[in-house]
């Protein structure tokens, strides 16, 4: 991994209590990291602000690449992504919700089709790829919204609760997709879930989050 | 009673022969209405574009003058055109009073507000969500803003289709500003308005058979666009 994540005494309140208090850690080795706690313990919080997609009230959020600071500029977002609950599908089809992160990259026609078929085969969404991305099932969207993130080739991609509102069957289907990007070793992984036995299952490292404290846990 | 059948059979008589009078007053309101439309499309678009997608001073202000102006009497925009056409008025010397380019002003005053108010509201009810995915994906502001307009289109297109129906239709503005010389300013509604007053029914319901069968297509293809637009369920 060339990209190092370096969040340090973070703060944040929600509805003017303490959410985050004096969070602080290093995603420096490649591999899947989980990030477990209870439901409002402010995973998702924690999430957003390491994907800069929110400012924390207090602490810092630094990237390196080999050892320098990176510029929290649009080349760095473009580094990394955040797939959100609620992943937000485009009105269009799966294809051109695919290749969205690579258009606005002005990627190149034929780049663009390859990159796009290989990540809808990598989630097993190559069949819909002409399919109306609106009218996929619930397990599907979460597929896709991984395929999203993943033909941008993200250094480091946070997913906020992958399975949480899937069905048994695409939650062991999307459980074997995160394994097979843990095997690639291409992606740091940042993952949050409340289900302790996925945490066990994905993580190379288990972190809990409660009461706003981080805390890293030994497997 | 007869008179109204015979009225009606004279009346496809009329659409069925492809009368030229009858065609150059269709052609005359489809060329004027169009051309409102389209120029207030293309302020409209922008102006209700910004407004949904910036938070600025002044912003409520103006959403609440467009959604006023969009019951605009035109009989008042009419007045207040020919006020500003004609000879003594601040643009007099133009010399476009009586002249379709006076009922294209006329009209984009109408069109605007409704384009414009329509395109606000197609924005802001775009769900949050697509702009923060695009964001996570890499997307600059101006990418994301974008994206937002896209996924707005179907509401962005009703909002026009419903401008190009109100000026299709309107009569007051167009009759004062137009003075509905045959041949040159006369077009649907006000030749209907006119044959009507001279009791040549033939001509007025041809023309209103017309002005039927085009507010049915507006509707229709509204129909069908705003049923495009229910696939958006925020996933």
């Amino acid at each position: 991994m060339s990209l190092e994540l370096v969040v340090s005494n973070i703060f944040k309140k929600y509805n003017g209590e303490p959410l985050l208090n004096d969070c602080s850690f290093s995603f420096n080795k490649s591999g899947t990291y989980v990030l477990t706690g209870p439901n409002g313990s402010g995973k998702s919080t924690f999430l957003r602000i390491c994907s800069l997609l929110e400012e924390p009230d207090k602490g810092e959020v630094n990237f390196y690449s080999e050892g320098v600071l990176v510029k929290k500029d649009i080349e760095l977002k473009r580094r990394i992504t955040l797939l959100l609950p609620k992943i937000g599908v485009f009105n269009t089809t799966v294809f051109k919700n695919v290749s969205y992160g690579l258009k606005i990259r002005n990627l190149k026609v034929g780049e663009i089709e390859k990159r796009v078929n290989s990540a809808l085969d990598f989630v097993g969404l190559r069949n819909k790829k002409t399919q109306k991305a609106l009218t996929l099932s619930s397990g599907e969207t979460q597929r896709l919204g991984i395929a999203r993130a993943l033909v941008i080739d993200p250094e480091l991609i946070f997913l906020d609760e992958p399975t949480a509102s899937v069905d048994q069957k695409n939650t062991e289907i999307i459980e074997d997709i995160i394994l097979k990007m843990k095997n690639d070793g291409k992606s740091t992984v940042v993952i949050t879930t409340h289900d302790m036995a996925q945490a066990e299952r994905l993580a190379d490292k288990l972190l809990v989050l409660k009461n706003g404290k981080l805390a890293e846990k030994v497997k | 009673m007869n008179s109204i059948i015979e009225g009606f059979l004279k009346a496809f008589s009329l659409i069925y022969n492809l009368d030229q009078e009858l065609l150059g007053i269709i052609f005359l309101s489809l060329e004027v209405s169009g051309t409102a439309l389209m120029i207030s499309s293309i302020i409209g678009v922008p102006v209700g574009t910004v407004i949904g997608l910036k938070k600025f001073p002044g912003r409520g202000f103006i959403i609440t003058l467009l959604n006023t102006f969009m019951g605009l009497p035109p009989v008042v925009v009419g007045l207040f055109v020919y006020l500003l056409l004609s000879r003594s008025g601040p643009l007099g010397f133009m010399g476009l009073l009586y002249t379709p380019s006076a009922m294209v002003t006329a009209q984009t005053i109408l069109a605007f507000p409704i384009v414009a108010s329509l395109c606000h509201s197609a924005i802001v009810t775009v769900d949050p969500i697509i702009g923060l995915a695009a964001i996570t994906l890499g997307a600059t502001p101006y990418q994301k803003a974008i994206t937002i307009v896209k996924e707005a289109r179907y509401g962005i297109l009703s909002g026009i289709i419903a401008g190009f129906g109100r000026v299709m239709a309107e009569v007051g503005a167009i009759l004062i500003v137009g003075g509905n010389i045959a041949g040159y300013t006369r077009v649907m509604t006000t030749t209907i308005a006119l044959e009507t007053d001279k009791g040549n029914f033939e001509l007025a319901l041809a023309l209103g058979i017309i002005l039927l069968i085009i507010s049915l297509t507006i509707n229709i293809v509204l129909h069908v666009i705003q049923r495009k637009g229910t696939l958006k369920t925020g996933k």
